[in-house]
């Protein structure tokens, strides 16, 4: 693709008269059917995502600036923000550590069972969110196989904060490796050999060489599973225990408001967590450029 | 063989640490989970769980869930195929902002993804009282679930075809249509031999969240029993019944769905490299 611009731009250059350059323009168009498929997808586009995303900003506009500011941050709507960020936060950085072991395991080492578990890897992709919910509740309640082990402790893991934090692992480690993976794997190994051959040792060139080429990568799939983090209901409510003000998470008060018929209250918060899935869409694009930048 | 190291590959007692720390995390996070589903299900017998899955209820469940996954999946392979076709083939400004459009649902909670359905088509929404007069129902029944699956799979097939049709340049088609072929023609025969192996791949990955939803579908849904619950729904309220084994052996059937697709996309990528590396 970047082939034919070039070419493109070049015989621009070469030959700048007009003649050629509706030629040019013909034969960009020459592939039919434009009109019908763009028209296509704008319409479902429009019909499917942009006007009923629209809805809940014209319904949380129904409410006075005070009564907007009263349903989107009220105490418990705000405990339960810092929950659902919090909680996707903490799981983003643990996501951040294993994503980056694990994604570094499959494309640089050689060991028995390896398809499985890159196959595995996709499993909270493929998996129902509420199936992945129930059993993680059930292996990290007090009497479950791993949250038994973990009472003894004085650990308890599942109905509170750490429970919808289990759940945000769960969910977000794909989004890491998978972004990881294909830059980790392009990773132009002479640069590696350049910096042990000027005497680095291998933890220095790790750190030092390989790290910081990763960096852009490793933002975005953080930001990804950050973002999926705060948004995720089916995996985290049943581990969460549900308690307001303590471990009810952002989307299910949602639920508890669109429940008793509080709609303006519901848009409200959704109004708020759409605003930062924009903001994080931004920032990820913004990741990207830079990381183009580098190559 | 030298005993020396290579200097770009790591030592091995680091190499035995690293392979030990991500297994026993992936073990803990996404194996036993896994394992935890089959045993909770099989845990009073095989007979139990296939009762629990042969009931009225449960049936019904699976019925509206394939029902739901086969409306789904045509709709967003037809749109995107259409959106790669515009987007991949042609040139035009705002392309960029049309792809992050196109991702939108992607960065949406699952349950604001069910809200904006309920603010148009519900008793209190845009089209509400019209919709009752036509006695249509959309909200706690199958067009609504049907919707709500449509806009939380929405970019699947898009993004997985945009790229690889990118990728392909346009001068086959080119050469197609100089030829004198129509664009259907070319489509078919020159295009879609191309992208059918990116379409299959991201139609299993539509399939699976179509068919696993969870969070948009319960909010349009309304948990009717028999007439609006799909498998995920179904596995929920068995679970708050505290019917453990049904709500597992309901869950069992998700998890094969979930197995099977991820052997299919196993196998996809190696035998379609091509297709490798793309989505999400």
């Amino acid at each position: 693709m970047d082939d034919a611009h070039a070419m493109t731009a070049e015989t621009y250059a070469a030959s700048p008269t007009p003649v050629v350059r509706r030629a040019l323009f013909r034969r960009r168009s020459a592939i039919p059917g434009f009109g019908v498929t763009l028209g296509v997808t704008l319409t479902i586009l429009s019909l499917i995502v942009l006007i009923p995303l629209s809805a809940v900003a014209i319904k949380a506009a129904e409410l006075s600036p005070q009564q907007f500011l009263a349903a989107a941050f009220s105490e418990r709507a705000l405990a339960a923000y810092r929950l659902s960020f919090g909680a996707a936060f903490v799981a983003a950085v643990i996501n951040g550590v294993f994503g980056l072991l694990t994604a570094w395991t499959l494309v640089r080492y050689e060991f028995p069972g390896k398809a499985v578990i890159n196959a595995l890897v996709d499993l909270p992709f493929a998996l129902p969110t509420a199936v992945a919910g129930i059993a993680l509740a059930t292996l990290y309640a007090p009497n479950g196989w791993i949250g038994a082990h973990l009472t003894p402790l004085g650990i308890k893991a599942a109905y509170n904060p750490i429970g919808v934090t289990i759940a945000l692992i769960f969910i977000g480690l794909p989004f890491v490796v998978r972004t990881l993976e294909p830059v980790l794997r392009d990773l132009a190994a002479d640069v590696e050999e350049a910096a042990a051959s000027l005497g680095a040792s291998r933890l220095a060139t790790i750190l030092r060489v390989v790290l910081p080429a990763l960096a852009p990568a490793w933002l975005t799939g953080f930001a990804l599973a950050f973002a999926r983090g705060i948004g995720e209901y089916g995996s985290v409510i049943f581990i969460a225990g549900n308690m307001p003000y303590k471990s009810e998470i952002a989307p299910l008060l949602i639920i508890i408001q669109l429940e008793q018929y509080e709609y303006a209250a519901a848009a409200s918060i959704a109004l708020v967590m759409l605003g930062f899935s924009f903001l994080m869409l931004l920032v990820i694009n913004a990741v990207q450029a830079w990381a183009r930048r580098f190559h | 063989m030298a005993r020396a190291r290579h200097p770009t590959q790591d030592p091995l007692w680091a190499k035995l640490i690293v392979i030990t720390l991500v297994m026993v995390f992936l073990g803990l996070v996404l194996v036993l989970p896994l394992a935890a589903v089959f045993a909770e299900a099989l845990r009073k017998g095989v007979d139990v769980a296939l009762a629990a899955i042969s009931t009225p209820d449960a049936l019904a469940s699976v019925q509206l869930t394939l029902i739901t996954a086969a409306i789904t999946v045509p709709f967003n392979a037809v749109f995107g195929l259409c959106a790669a076709w515009a987007i991949a083939k042609h040139e035009f400004p705002g392309k960029a902002l049309l792809i992050t459009l196109i991702d939108l649902p992607f960065s949406v909670s699952p349950v604001v993804a069910g809200l904006i359905y309920v603010l148009v088509f519900g008793m209190q929404g845009w089209f509400g009282e019209r919709l009752v007069d036509h006695d249509i129902k959309i909200i706690f029944a199958v067009p609504g679930i049907v919707l709500a699956t449509i806009f939380v799979t929405f970019p699947f097939i898009a993004r997985e075809l945009i790229p690889l049709m990118q990728e392909q340049g346009t001068s086959e088609e080119e050469a197609a249509v100089s030829m004198g072929a129509s664009g259907l023609y070319t489509f078919w025969r020159v295009t879609a031999p191309n992208v059918r192996w990116g379409l299959l791949y991201g139609v299993l990955l539509c399939n699976a969240r179509a068919m696993g939803e969870f969070g948009a579908v319960s909010v349009v849904s309304g948990h009717i029993r028999g007439l609006t619950n799909t498998m995920p729904l179904h596995v929920e309220i068995l679970y708050n019944e505290y019917d453990f084994v049904a709500a597992f052996a309901v869950a069992a059937l998700l998890c094969l769905l979930a197995v099977v697709t991820l052997v299919l996309k196993a196998a996809l990528e190696i035998a379609q490299p091509a297709v490798r590396g793309r989505g999400h």
